[in-house]
């Protein structure tokens, strides 16, 4: 690598690399965030009202596409359901309200966060599962070796002679490496 | 440690690759109807002929409910099933023009036949709001109450009349022939 490095073109390529491994880290990261909004003239009376439907059409998942909320489909449904919300907000109705009217049209798939229920609990709490799971056999692992690492080696018999024949057999030749004259 | 322990890696992953197993087989568009069960939301529209209708204009026999759209090119792929359906007289087929234009669902009809008892007009795809459609095409089952017994997502050929509708049709009629 830095033989490449000291040429003119190869400082230019691993600049472009580098900025390459920058630009698909910050995109890594910032993957959940990005929603290309839909670009929507609705008209609100308070700023609160439009930090709601910001918020809803960001929670809301559109029926349609599967991965992308409301805010980020160009779907029919999702431009209904996002009519629909401003409506809704528009007549005062609560953010529970609201949520509920998506439930009763299309279940928990609408929601990005789904309501805590038996059918959900996996969903809920399947990555905590497989976290306990993993930490208890890591935990096992670590104290098995402790274990080992505590009781004292005994080696007897035939073992014992191989190996005390090994450590005379190492220390001759070290000896003969300090001392390649001899 | 004990000797069984070392398998419990093993175990797990076994599991964990039975459980992804069957995901791959899943059908991710098949979500299932919020509306099972329920009767069918009240409406009070016009058809794509310009008629009123209400829940009182839908048949009072099991019924078939379409969504389709003249923009919708798998509806064209079912429709020869409906025209074969409406001719033989086998079910009522009650259409939702899903998000359309009036002018361009009349013509969609002049040009392939129309198997529908009546179209109900949504232009602005609210009252699909309210059946749970996502996008059309989907066909409902109905009973003679207006309760929504079944939901088919995509396309409705004869294999899917054949091996889904058929039987829950005849099991549908024989329930409310008790």
């Amino acid at each position: 690598m830095s033989r490449h490095l000291t040429s003119k073109a190869g400082l230019g390529r691993f600049r472009l690399f580098s900025f390459l491994c920058l630009a698909f880290l910050i995109l890594a990261v910032s993957q959940p965030g990005i929603s290309i909004a839909q670009v929507d003239t609705f008209e609100f009376e308070t700023q609160e009202q439009q930090k709601r439907f910001r918020a809803l059409s960001d929670e809301l998942r559109c029926p349609m596409c599967q991965n992308t909320s409301l805010s980020g489909s160009t779907g029919g449904v999702a431009e209904d359901l996002r009519r629909e919300v401003h409506r809704m907000i528009m007549e005062g109705m609560s953010d529970e309200q609201i949520e509920q009217f998506m439930y009763e049209r299309y279940g928990d798939f609408i929601f990005y966060k789904p309501r805590l229920k038996p059918e959900t609990i996996l969903l809920w709490f399947g990555p905590l599962l497989f976290f306990l799971s993993g930490a208890i056999v890591l935990v096992g692992i670590w104290r098995k070796a402790k274990r080992m690492d505590a009781e004292p080696v005994v080696v007897t018999g035939e073992s014992k002679s191989r190996l005390d024949a090994l450590i005379a057999e190492h220390g001759r030749s070290k000896a003969a490496a300090e001392n390649p004259n001899e | 440690m004990s000797r069984s322990f070392a398998f419990l890696p093993v175990a797990a992953f076994v599991v964990l690759a039975l459980v992804m197993w069957r995901g791959l087989y899943l059908d991710s568009k098949e979500l299932p109807s919020m509306l099972i069960d329920k009767p069918m939301p009240a409406f009070d529209l016009t058809t794509v002929d310009g008629n009123s209708v209400t829940k009182d204009s839908l048949p009072s026999e099991p019924f078939l409910l379409n969504v389709w759209g003249s923009y919708c090119l798998p509806c064209l792929v079912e429709h020869p099933t409906f025209m074969r359906l409406s001719e033989s007289g086998e079910i009522p087929i009650v259409g939702v023009n899903y998000r359309d234009q009036k002018a361009l669902a009349l013509n969609w009809l002049e040009e392939n036949g129309n198997p529908y008892v009546f179209s109900i007009l949504d232009e602005p795809g609210r009252f699909g709001i309210d059946l749970g459609v996502y996008g059309a095409p989907e066909t409902y089952l109905v009973d003679s109450e207006g309760v929504i017994r079944y939901r088919h997502v995509s396309v409705l050929d004869e294999t899917v009349w054949r091996e889904v509708f058929e039987p829950a049709i005849a099991e549908l009629r024989a329930e409310e022939a008790e």
